[in-house]
């Protein structure tokens, strides 16, 4: 009944698998292959903060606000890029963005 | 303990399942309320393992800020959803390919990896016990100390992020009327005003 390290792993791995899986299963919706990617990170920073915690170390901790900050900065990006991308073509189909292609 | 394993199952169980909601849902919309559910969850599991720091600025700044950006962007842009969701059926074997693939590895991974005999002497900062330091105060000192080159570079990405999205949002349209000052302060009586004698009877 005891928690363990394994069972976190556990949950950080589904986690990963789990936002794999959306970016190849939402292939036109690019909003939900961000939130995909938030979920990726998510996963990293569950496995960051579990050895952190069970190894006694805090680089970890230190390691999963950077990762956090980076992945803030990611979304505001992103969603930045997607409102312009908007703007100059009135939809959001991600089959579409391959007009700069030489 | 028995209570610390419910918890970690209820947080862990509704983690996933929103997770799994967040890319099978319908409407975008949707897809972000499980998002915010999914990291108010991970919050939960972060205070199990005594991460009280981040789980507080996993609620406050990831769910309070940037998933709400993404509500904002997800209603801003009218898009017809169900156009886009067209062919979600067409990816799913390959996307259940890989995901499989990846999610055998990482089993693999899981139940055959050991912890080194030469890490706990490998350990950089170690958490100082809970009576005499609790987590936030524990990582202030670290990271204002050791890795604070860590922490000015993450601003740093921060600040180009802030700079990066106003430049790419900005736009001049040139039928909006703002106020210019120059141009009002370099005004004189001879440039605004003319007089015009007008004879009774006559207009202009």
């Amino acid at each position: 009944m005891t928690i363990g390290l394994g069972h976190y792993l556990t949950v950080g791995a589904i986690l990963f698998t789990l936002g794999i899986f959306g970016i190849f299963l939402n292939r036109k919706n690019v909003i939900i292959i961000m939130m995909s990617i938030e979920l990726i990170l998510l996963a990293d920073n569950v496995n960051l903060v579990a050895f952190s915690s069970f190894l006694g170390d805090l680089v970890g901790q230190v390691y999963a606000l950077l990762v956090l900050t980076v992945a803030a900065a990611e979304a505001a990006i992103g969603l930045a890029i997607l409102v312009a991308y908007y703007r100059n073509r009135g939809s959001i189909a991600v089959e579409d963005i391959n007009l700069m292609k030489g | 303990m028995v209570l610390t394993a419910l918890f970690f199952y209820l947080f862990a169980g509704v983690c996933i399942a929103s997770a799994f909601m967040v890319i099978a849902a319908k409407n975008p919309v949707h897809s972000v309320l499980f998002l915010i559910l999914a990291f108010v969850n991970a919050a939960g599991l972060f205070v199990l393992l005594g991460a009280e720091f981040l789980a507080m600025i996993l609620i406050i700044v990831y769910v309070g800020a940037v998933l709400v950006l993404f509500l904002f962007v997800v209603m801003m842009l009218d898009v017809d959803f169900a156009e886009l969701r067209q062919g979600f059926l067409q990816y799913m074997p390959i996307g259940a390919v890989v995901g499989g693939i990846l999610l055998v590895e990482l089993v693999l991974v899981l139940f055959t990896w050991t912890i080194g005999p030469d890490v706990q002497q490998a350990i950089a900062t170690p958490a100082p016990p809970i009576a005499r330091m609790l987590n936030t105060e524990a990582l202030g000192h670290v990271l204002y100390t050791r890795y604070v080159y860590f922490f000015q570079a993450a601003g740093l990405v921060l600040l180009v992020a802030m700079i990066g999205a106003i430049v790419l949002t900005l736009q001049h349209k040139p039928k909006v009327k703002r106020q210019n000052i120059a141009d009002q302060i370099a005004r004189t009586k001879a440039t605004a005003i003319e007089i015009v004698k007008v004879r009774p009877g006559q207009g202009l």
